[in-house]
């Protein structure tokens, strides 16, 4: 294992093709992929990648690109791909697809506004847009966590009693482009922790239909088993931490975690690298004796309500960051969270960074004063961020 | 787990693919696809199959989760996805060493319209796939409205006064992909389909074959008579005739609007390259003209013996 200093669609190309090669002695790996910035860089590197038995399609759009990864996934092949925002858009419908069949498809997206008009800068509202859909969603806040999640990814996704699809996260320009020092692993351990993909019921020979045409309960019988499978997220993620640490000597994030939360008067809960500020602005806070706390949601869907509202008992002011904005409701991270704590509790939404404004420290400082002084919680609120 | 976790995942205890298409099938009486079908499963002797469809009547040949009505493995697609989850398909089945043939199924709206961007992509790249476009000249599935393949002055659900616009030409534009095989082929010549069936399964690289598929449904024309409308049907007749007609039907008996006379072609076209995978370098020689068919408005392609 060496450190690189690279970028994050570096690292998430480097986990996929990791991935991939350890694949050759099943049915290889074979990905579609389609350029838009700023996932771009992360598919110019895969496609420069040594593969053995594995094929990367330059195909003409985002839609193609997952169609290639739907039929190559039914066929027993690992499959990746990368986008962003309207790629994610335009590759929706095969999106969904991928997921109501139950293909082990591993995405990363590097999280950029919606337009038009067009801004190329940080926001989840792209994938959030994808929240419905079927794939299990995590959120990252360095380049470390999305290399490593790429590879849990895969576990995870494989995992017979899950069979997902899986969308790491990761935001635009502040962990795409950045470069950081990130410890990319050797074949031989990912070898060790991915074994060959055997998907179950994969297309061969014998004479089936993958996604006929179904009556009501056939299609209540399939959204069943796709909601427990979901709910036997926490259980797998579990096992693949401690397989992870086992083999890398490190070990991945939960799905929800505390910073300095324990006896918080006020908490900040957020996602992605806008959870990186609110720990400094914690420390900051701390220092002058106010008792902050953050609380970073790193796994979106499953949506972690049990985690969250352990971590929410005896807070009393909770502000909830959210990088995107539900037109018409308010933060979705809010929506989803506002009822997880106790009776009395504030949960006060704040919609900031949207369309990458930069967070700092000194705006989450505001947002803990501005939810201390609340007695009740208000219509969520829409701070500028600038850039 | 031992459960199916692939959704509306369906097996069926019949391990031969002949006949490929079985009773309990969904289509309609004297529908020309399913013609199609039964020459596909005489054309694929003992090669292996994997078969694509798009949304479509195709998806509704196959039947009701959980049985199958094909002899061969069919994944359904979303519409406009044909020739890309082939496009994974065939190339896992060459990482593999398999020599699986993956065919697309795909009807006109599924070609000419909303596939069109990822047909034109696999074939761009030379997929090793055969793209079979089964053209009833209307979306059949949703009831039969217009698509860019219906005829100029066909009456649709959505064009009650006759379509004004002329059919694509989806011969010419398959072969400007300068792919290695592309043909027409009618229902009213089996041995002629079958034999061009058999040489698009064996050829590597992207194959295309369009086969006109009358819908006595939604060209509300008589199920037993939709061969013989064919060219060389014996009917004398063309597909315009049947628009003409059911233009008149559906407009009340007033006249259907004029059809500008086309030209029959003459042949089914089809060229080859030298070799599969082989491109023409970017400065190379252009491609070779077709001269086998007369230019002008063509809407409908006739086959016949080459």
């Amino acid at each position: 294992m060496a450190g690189q200093l690279i970028s994050a669609n570096h690292a998430a190309a480097l986990g996929a093709a990791l991935a991939g090669r350890a694949n050759r002695t099943g049915r290889g790996f074979c990905s579609g992929v389609y350029p838009i910035t700023p996932s771009t860089e992360c598919m110019e590197l895969l496609c420069n990648q040594e593969i053995e038995k594995g094929h990367v399609v330059r195909v003409e759009s985002e839609h193609s690109a997952m169609g290639v990864c739907i039929g190559a996934s039914a066929s027993g092949a690992r499959t990746f791909t990368t986008s962003s925002s309207n790629g994610i858009a335009y590759m929706a419908e095969n999106l969904v697809a991928a997921a109501l069949l139950r293909l082990p498809v591993v995405m990363v997206a590097a999280n950029r506004t919606l337009g038009p008009p067009w801004n190329v800068w940080a926001d989840h509202g792209d994938t959030l847009m994808l929240r419905d859909s079927g794939w299990i969603q995590l959120y990252c806040a360095d380049n470390q966590e999305v290399l490593d999640s790429v590879l849990c990814a895969y576990r995870l996704a494989e995992d017979r009693r899950i069979q997902l699809p899986v969308l790491v996260c990761q935001e635009a320009f502040v962990l795409s482009h950045t470069m950081a020092q990130t410890e990319v692993p050797g074949q031989e351990q990912v070898d060790r922790f991915l074994p060959p993909l055997d998907l179950p019921d994969r297309i061969d020979g014998t004479p089936r239909v993958i996604g006929g045409v179904t009556v009501p309960h056939a299609t209540e019988v399939h959204r069943a088993q796709h909601q427990e499978a979901m709910g036997r997220v926490w259980e797998v993620y579990r096992e693949v931490q401690d397989g992870f640490e086992a083999e890398f000597g490190r070990r991945p994030a939960d799905p929800v975690i505390p910073y300095r939360a324990d006896d918080a008067d006020v908490l900040v809960v957020s996602m992605g690298t806008i959870a990186s500020t609110v720990e400094r602005a914690v420390d900051e806070a701390r220092e002058k004796g106010i008792r902050l706390g953050g609380l970073r949601v790193r796994t979106f869907r499953p949506f972690p309500s049990e985690q969250l509202a352990a971590a929410f008992r005896g807070r009393r002011r909770i502000a909830v960051l959210d990088r995107n904005i539900s037109l018409g409701f308010g933060g979705v991270l809010w929506g989803e969270a506002r009822g997880l704590a106790d009776p009395g509790a504030v949960v006060q939404g704040y919609m900031i960074g949207i369309g990458g404004g930069d967070v700092r420290p000194g705006h989450v400082l505001a947002i803990a004063e501005d939810v201390a002084s609340r007695a009740a919680a208000g219509a969520p609120v829409l701070m500028e961020a600038g850039a | 787990m031992s459960e199916s976790v692939l959704t509306a995942l369906a097996e069926i205890n019949c391990p031969a693919a002949d006949p490929l298409l079985r009773p309990g099938n969904g289509n309609c009486g004297g529908c020309g696809m399913s013609t199609a079908l039964q020459f596909l499963g005489r054309a694929m002797d003992d090669r292996r199959l994997q078969i694509v469809i798009p949304a479509s009547c195709g998806a509704i040949t196959v039947g009701p989760f959980p049985y199958s009505a094909m002899g061969v493995p069919v994944i359904l697609s979303t519409f406009g996805s044909a020739a890309s989850v082939a496009t994974g398909m065939s190339q896992v089945a060459r990482l593999n060493g398999e020599g699986t043939r993956v065919v697309c199924w795909a009807g006109d709206g599924g070609t000419y319209d909303i596939g069109m961007a990822s047909l034109s992509g696999a074939a761009e790249r030379n997929e090793d796939i055969l793209y079979v476009c089964y053209d009833n000249e209307i979306y059949g599935n949703t009831g039969g409205q217009r698509s860019s393949a219906t005829p100029a002055g066909a009456a649709t659900t959505n064009t009650p006064r006759g379509k004004v616009e002329q059919k694509k030409d989806i011969l010419g534009i398959m072969s400007a992909h300068r792919i290695p095989y592309a043909a027409t082929l009618s229902l009213a010549h089996p041995q002629d389909a079958i034999r061009k069936m058999r040489r698009a399964l064996d050829l590597h690289g992207f194959r295309f074959l369009h086969v006109l598929a009358p819908c006595p449904t939604g060209w509300k024309s008589e199920p037993a008579l939709g061969i013989r409308a064919l060219p060389g049907g014996g009917g004398g007749g063309r597909a315009q005739a049947h628009h003409q007609r059911r233009a008149r039907l559906l407009r009340g008996g007033a006249r259907a609007l004029p059809v500008a006379p086309a030209p029959v072609p003459e042949v089914g076209h089809h060229h080859r390259r030298p070799a599969p995978g082989h491109r023409a370098p970017l400065a190379g020689p252009a491609p070779a003209q077709r001269t086998d068919r007369p230019g002008g408005a063509r809407t409908l392609k006739q086959s016949r013996r080459t």
